[in-house]
């Protein structure tokens, strides 16, 4: 069973449907008991990053989510989600994040070389796979969605899996061990979204049947 | 590389896709389920639901399409008409849409803008403008109730505003363009474009593929929206993006 980490932030109807398209079983909640439970755990989020860290501090969840990831069960963090296992973001800040993950979240600068561009990085952008994962399996690299204004700077990070460049070099998959983030969205990245959603499923699979 | 996007936009009357693709063999061409998964397959980058109902029952019925569409696809959607309030948003975006879009309301009460983006976040706020140049101004005015009353505001400084008040991204249609099929209104989209730092999709007046390159150069929009140009099959999303990529424009 997937859990997902409904703490009021954001859409969650897009991911349950990609995973109910993909046949896995979920729960959405906020209870730390049943989290914990889950087999992998889900954490999307849109939105602020320091509302999201209040959200989740109140509720004793961000304990709960470093808990779990100290299980060695699977954790994705989405778009926001992936931010937030970082140590700290810049977003109305800075702000101290889940520090699951060595790395800095920072905003776009909006202008390289004197010349604007635009922000949020909007749109669909390719992949280029930088390190072996098995978030990565039979996957071909290829276009994903991303909406956001801060990333975690890929230069700075020894967790990347996958970057884009959009300006900058974008943390878009990072891991370590157990714990996987996405800053695009799978649930509305098409093809190679869901493919990445399954690889994640059947790690999730893979580590039930290792117990 | 980030790529443009061609966005095809369906009018929804209760729940009904109407000036619905009626050459492809589609089991019912009034489904805006059918209609979004075939324009997904033909490699539409997003999607645009415009709300034409005009009874509170078909707004309804709206809920029930979004989330279909929702259930079904796997890329990103907008829907826009009769949101006029945070609840409306809520009903819209809770049911699995990606992005609002406001127009006359965000006229009406420009705070909605803040108030649906510090709720939701700015990348769920599309701030559509209807704008039409005006002789008298020496530029191009807003308009809203679908482009039947004109407004006391400079389209330029109306996109400005709702960029600061967190807009994620702006909808703009060329009331000069539109139906015309002549291509988009480059000056009006590249004016608006350099104004602001958000993304603006250009729409009104697509006619062939080549409209669509000079949006993206030319205009210097980020996204290109059309709806009968790909309806009427005169062209195809997937055509477009041949040519685009064919003239070095990158896309998806």
């Amino acid at each position: 069973m997937i859990g997902i980490v409904d703490y009021g932030m954001g859409n969650l109807f897009s991911v349950s449907k990609a995973l109910e398209r993909l046949g896995a079983d979920y729960f959405l909640s906020g209870d730390k008991a049943s989290l914990m439970d889950a087999d992998a755990l889900l954490l999307p989020g849109v939105g602020s990053f320091r509302d999201a860290m209040e959200k989740l501090n109140e509720e004793g969840l961000s304990e709960m989510i470093q808990e779990f990831a100290a299980t060695g069960k699977p954790l994705l963090g989405i778009c926001l989600g992936m931010q937030l296992l970082f140590e700290e973001s810049e977003e109305n800040g800075p702000a101290k994040g889940l520090a699951l993950l060595p790395g800095r979240v920072r905003r776009f600068p909006g202008t390289k070389k004197d010349s604007a561009y635009k922000v949020p990085h909007m749109g669909w952008n390719g992949l280029e796979f930088v390190k072996e994962s098995s978030i990565l399996k039979n996957v071909q690299e290829d276009y994903v969605y991303f909406v956001h204004s801060y990333y975690v700077d890929a230069a700075e990070s020894e967790v990347v899996i996958a970057k884009a460049s959009y300006n900058e070099d974008v943390a878009a998959i990072v891991g370590r061990d157990n714990l996987y983030g996405m800053q695009f969205h799978p649930e509305k990245s098409s093809k190679l979204g869901m493919e990445l959603l399954k690889n994640f499923l059947e790690l999730a699979e893979e580590r039930k049947a290792v117990q | 590389m980030l790529t443009k996007r061609i966005i095809p936009c369906l009018d929804v009357k209760e729940g009904r896709v109407v000036k619905g693709i009626q050459f492809v063999q589609l089991r019912d061409a009034g489904d805006p389920v059918e209609l979004a998964r075939f324009y997904d397959e033909q490699g539409a980058d997003e999607l645009v639901f415009l709300d034409i109902s005009a009874s509170s029952e078909g707004r309804k019925t709206m809920v029930e399409v979004v989330k279909a569409v929702a259930s079904e696809l796997a890329i990103p959607f907008t829907v826009g008409g009769g949101i006029n309030s945070l609840e409306d948003m809520k009903r819209i975006l809770r049911a699995g849409a990606d992005k609002v879009s406001l127009n006359t309301a965000a006229v009406m009460n420009p705070e909605l803008i803040n108030e649906g983006s510090n709720f939701f976040g700015a990348q769920c706020i599309v701030v559509a403008i209807d704008a039409k140049y005006d002789e008298d101004w020496g530029t191009w005015r807003v308009y809203t109730h679908g482009g039947r009353t004109p407004v006391d505001k400079r389209a330029i400084d109306w996109a400005i505003e709702a960029a600061e008040r967190g807009a994620g991204e702006i909808l703009l249609t060329s009331m000069d363009s539109d139906g015309e099929k002549k291509g988009y209104d480059l000056s009006l989209t590249r004016a608006i474009s350099e104004a602001v730092s958000i993304p603006v999709i250009a729409s009104g007046g697509a006619g062939n593929a080549a409209h669509f390159k000079d949006a993206f150069t030319e205009g210097k929009a980020d996204a290109a929206l059309a709806a009968s140009i790909f309806h009427y099959k005169e062209t195809s999303v997937e055509e477009v993006k041949q040519f685009l990529r064919e003239e070095g424009v990158s896309v998806r």
